[in-house]
Formats: C-alpha cells, structure tokens, sequence
C-alpha cells in the first residue's frame, strides 16, 4: 500500500483555484521531488498533506491517515508526518534538545530521559550533537534548519515533507542541509519535497513532479524526466533552472 | 498648629502601604480577569469574542471614576454595603483587566504565525501550543507594556480617595489641612510614589534582560 495517496485534490484561496484536481501517490520508501514556478501549487500542494492546508475537494491518505479536519485526527496524523520548513520555525525561547524533546514528551509521553537520548540520537544523526544546549539564534541558519529536520525526526514519522528548505540558506549553507537529506532517503525514509534544487532532485529523488497552473503537468522517474521534458512548460523550466 | 514631622511621615507611609495593597490587589483580580478576557477576545467562538470585547470597549471608554461611584454608592443605595476598599479595589481591577486583556491579546498576537504552524505540525493541540510555545513568548513581549501600565496604575490609584479611601496621594492632603507646608509635604509624597515605581521600572527591565539572556539574544 503506497504512503501517500492523493486523488483529484482541489484547493482555491479565494476566487483563485491554486489546485485544479492533483492526483498523486508516494510508494513507502520512495523520494518525490515537486517542482515548478512559484504560484504553480507546489508548496500548498504539501502543505495540505499534512493539513496545515485544507482542501475543498478530493482525497488525501498519508500513513494509513485519512485526511480530514477533526483536531484529533489531525494530531494523530502528525505524529507520523513531519514537515520542515523554509524559516526553519525553530522556537526560540527553548534551546536546541528543548525543540527536540517537547512534542515527543507531550504528545507521545515519551520519559524525560528517554527523550533526551532520543534528542541525543536525531541530533547526531544531523550532525549537531554539540549544540543540544544551544538557544536557536546562536546557530547558523543552516545548522537550524539541520536541527528543524533533527525536531521532525525524533518523533520517528513514517513521512518527511520539506518546503523548500534550503531556500533562506546562503549558497553555501545549502550543501550541509542536503546532505542530511540524501542521508535519510538513503535510509529509507518517505520524503515528498518542494525545491529548486534541480541537481538534487535529479541525483536524489526517485521520482519528480512538475506543477504548472495547479496541476500535475509531468512527472516520472527523475533521471528521465530531466534527460528527455516532455512537455514545452517542463524544457522551458529546465532550462532556465540550468541557464 | 503641627508641623510635618515624623509622626505625619509615618501617616503617609502607612498610606503608602494602603496604595501598594490596593495595587496588588487591583492587579492580582485584573491580571486574572486581563488573562480570561485576553484568551475570549482570541476564541475561536464568537460568543466570548464579542463578549470580551464589548467589555473591553465599555471600559476603556468609561473614567474609572464612574466605576468607582456605582460600585460605593451605586450598590450602597441597592442596599449593599461595600467597605470602601474593596470597592476601590474591585473597581480598579474592573479597569485593569480591560488594559491587561488589550496589551496580553497584542502580545500573543505578535507571536509568528509560524510558531503556530510548527506546533501544530508537532501534533500539539490547542492548550500545549498556548502553554509551551505562544505564552512564553508572548510573556517576553508583553513585560514592558504590562509594568509601563502598572506604574500607572499605582499613580492612578489616587482617585479611590472619592470613597473615603486614604491612600498616599489623600493622606498627604490630610497632613497639609492640618499643617499648611505644601512644599515639604508633596515632596514626600512625591518621593514615595517614585519609591514604588521606580524599582518596577527596574525590575522590568533586569527581567527583561534576563528572559532575553535565556533565548541567547
């Protein structure tokens, strides 16, 4: 059964429709890299996979959730589904390991020690086991977002969604969050991301996605995809990506 | 004719005492009250929200004086008998939750949005994301507006005397009734008032300071 199933989803802000019936399904294990022009519904389109987003029309089920807008359900889906974000959106009065063990202690009433070897574990495997006692500030921009992705983790979710995380780094913050990245989709983790990084779609991703006008305009297997576009939308974007 | 001596000292210090009561208790009710009233005003619901902010509207646009009236006299003559302290006390809190529950509801709103949204996305509900996430740091952004209004208040507390109610500011016109040296005796009362208000100024600002230190500002 895939991780993710998304069928004929609608999405409008208003008087503008930003989905216009997006269908789409992540097998478990598998990396999806969304692309696209801003605007084209890319990062709705991931945000309502965790509801963060409703929708008005269609379906989404994402590790065994259906989605709906009961606050229970919600909270239980999110357990299993994590999302980093663009700003990082760390908290800032509460340090590093304190990020980290929050919800895993009161939403999964985890023991304090236990989460603190968790917090432990995640941020090692981020790379970041000397900054447990750091407030966020005093980091780097790419070392919060190393421990957003670090946050996310310690509450052991069976998806991974990432909003353009790498968009509000200095180019060469981008590469130490990447690599986290590639580490967990070598492990195997479920990972859906929204991104401009053409490259790392290419070379990580199993599959990707273009969204053009609030619809699947083409995907398939990355390697392909990016060798042979398509569609005259998806060269154009390569192109212009690749310059 | 007495003069401003020790025993008139000790007078305006007792009242002294008397306004710093009636300031605590004042801010202990109107804190709680600000606090609800704060938390209706961001209900989902619109009952309380149009509640809480109905009150808050009413208040903020009646002197306080009025306040004070219905409640000594206006409940007097209902035939309810209210000491004086507690009418000044219940009326200056009625006045208090109404600024409180505007400089808390400012506060909290002034907390990203995207704190919101990364809680939630941590499966927190509704209470755990108020309690671990936006109060604490709403409570940063709320202390200097919050003692600013309480220094005001220990100033403003000089209308209970309407009541009968001798605070520092009536007690001080007592002695002068009786004693005629304006100068000396307003100095004193003066150097009171700034005895009280000026370590809140302090202390506001060493808290300040010191939820600041602990985010690594």
């Amino acid at each position: 059964m895939p991780a993710v199933v998304i069928e004929d989803v609608h999405k409008r802000f208003g008087p503008l429709e930003v989905l216009k019936g997006v269908s789409l399904s992540v097998e478990t294990g598998e990396v999806v890299a969304i692309i696209g022009r801003s605007g084209s519904g890319k990062s709705t389109l991931l945000r309502c996979i965790n509801g963060l987003e409703a929708f008005e029309a269609g379906r989404i089920e994402v590790a065994g959730h259906k989605l709906d807008r009961d606050p229970k359900h919600l909270r239980e889906l999110r357990k299993d589904v994590g999302i980093v974000f663009q700003s990082y959106n760390l908290f800032p009065h509460l340090t590093v390991g304190q990020n980290i063990m929050l919800s895993p202690r009161i939403t999964q009433g985890v023991a304090t020690a236990q989460a603190k070897q968790l917090a432990q574990e995640v941020l090692a495997q981020v790379g970041l086991s000397e900054k447990f006692d750091s407030y966020p500030d005093n980091l780097s921009g790419g070392q919060q977002q190393r421990a957003a992705i670090a946050r996310s983790l310690a509450m052991r979710p069976k998806v991974m969604l990432f909003d353009e995380v790498t968009s509000a780094l200095d180019p060469e913050l981008t590469g130490e969050v990447l690599l986290v990245m590639e580490g967990l989709a070598k492990g195997g983790m479920t990972m859906l991301l929204v991104t401009h990084e053409m490259a790392f779609a290419r070379r990580v991703a199993d599959v990707t996605v273009f969204m053009h006008q609030g619809r699947i305009w083409e995907s398939g297997r990355s390697e392909q995809l990016f060798t042979a576009p398509r569609t005259a939308e998806m060269q154009g974007f390569v192109a212009a990506g690749l310059k | 004719m007495t003069t401003f001596g020790w025993p008139e000292f000790l007078f305006l210090l007792r009242a002294a005492g008397w306004t710093l009561m009636l300031t605590a208790i004042a801010c202990a009710f109107g804190g709680i009250g600000g606090g609800v009233l704060a938390l209706m005003r961001l209900s989902r619901h619109p009952l309380p929200r149009r509640f809480a902010t109905g009150y808050i509207l009413v208040i903020q646009s009646v002197p306080v004086l009025m306040v004070l009236f219905m409640s000594y006299y206006g409940l007097a003559i209902a035939g309810v008998e209210v000491p004086p302290l507690l009418a000044a006390s219940l009326s200056l809190a009625v006045y208090v939750s109404a600024y409180l529950a505007e400089i808390w509801r400012g506060s909290i709103e002034a907390v990203p949005f995207q704190q919101w949204e990364a809680s939630a996305a941590l499966a927190l509900s509704t209470p755990q994301q108020y309690r671990y996430i936006v109060l604490p740091q709403a409570l940063r952004i709320s202390l200097p507006p919050s003692v600013g209004f309480l220094v005001q208040l220990v100033k403003n507390t000089s209308i209970v005397s309407v009541v009968g109610f001798v605070d520092l500011a009536r007690a001080g016109q007592l002695i002068n009734n009786a004693t005629f040296q304006p100068f000396q005796i307003f100095a004193a009362v003066a150097a009171l008032y700034f005895a009280i208000c000026f370590p809140l100024s302090r202390l506001s600002r060493h808290l300040e300071r010191a939820l600041h230190a602990s985010s690594g500002h």
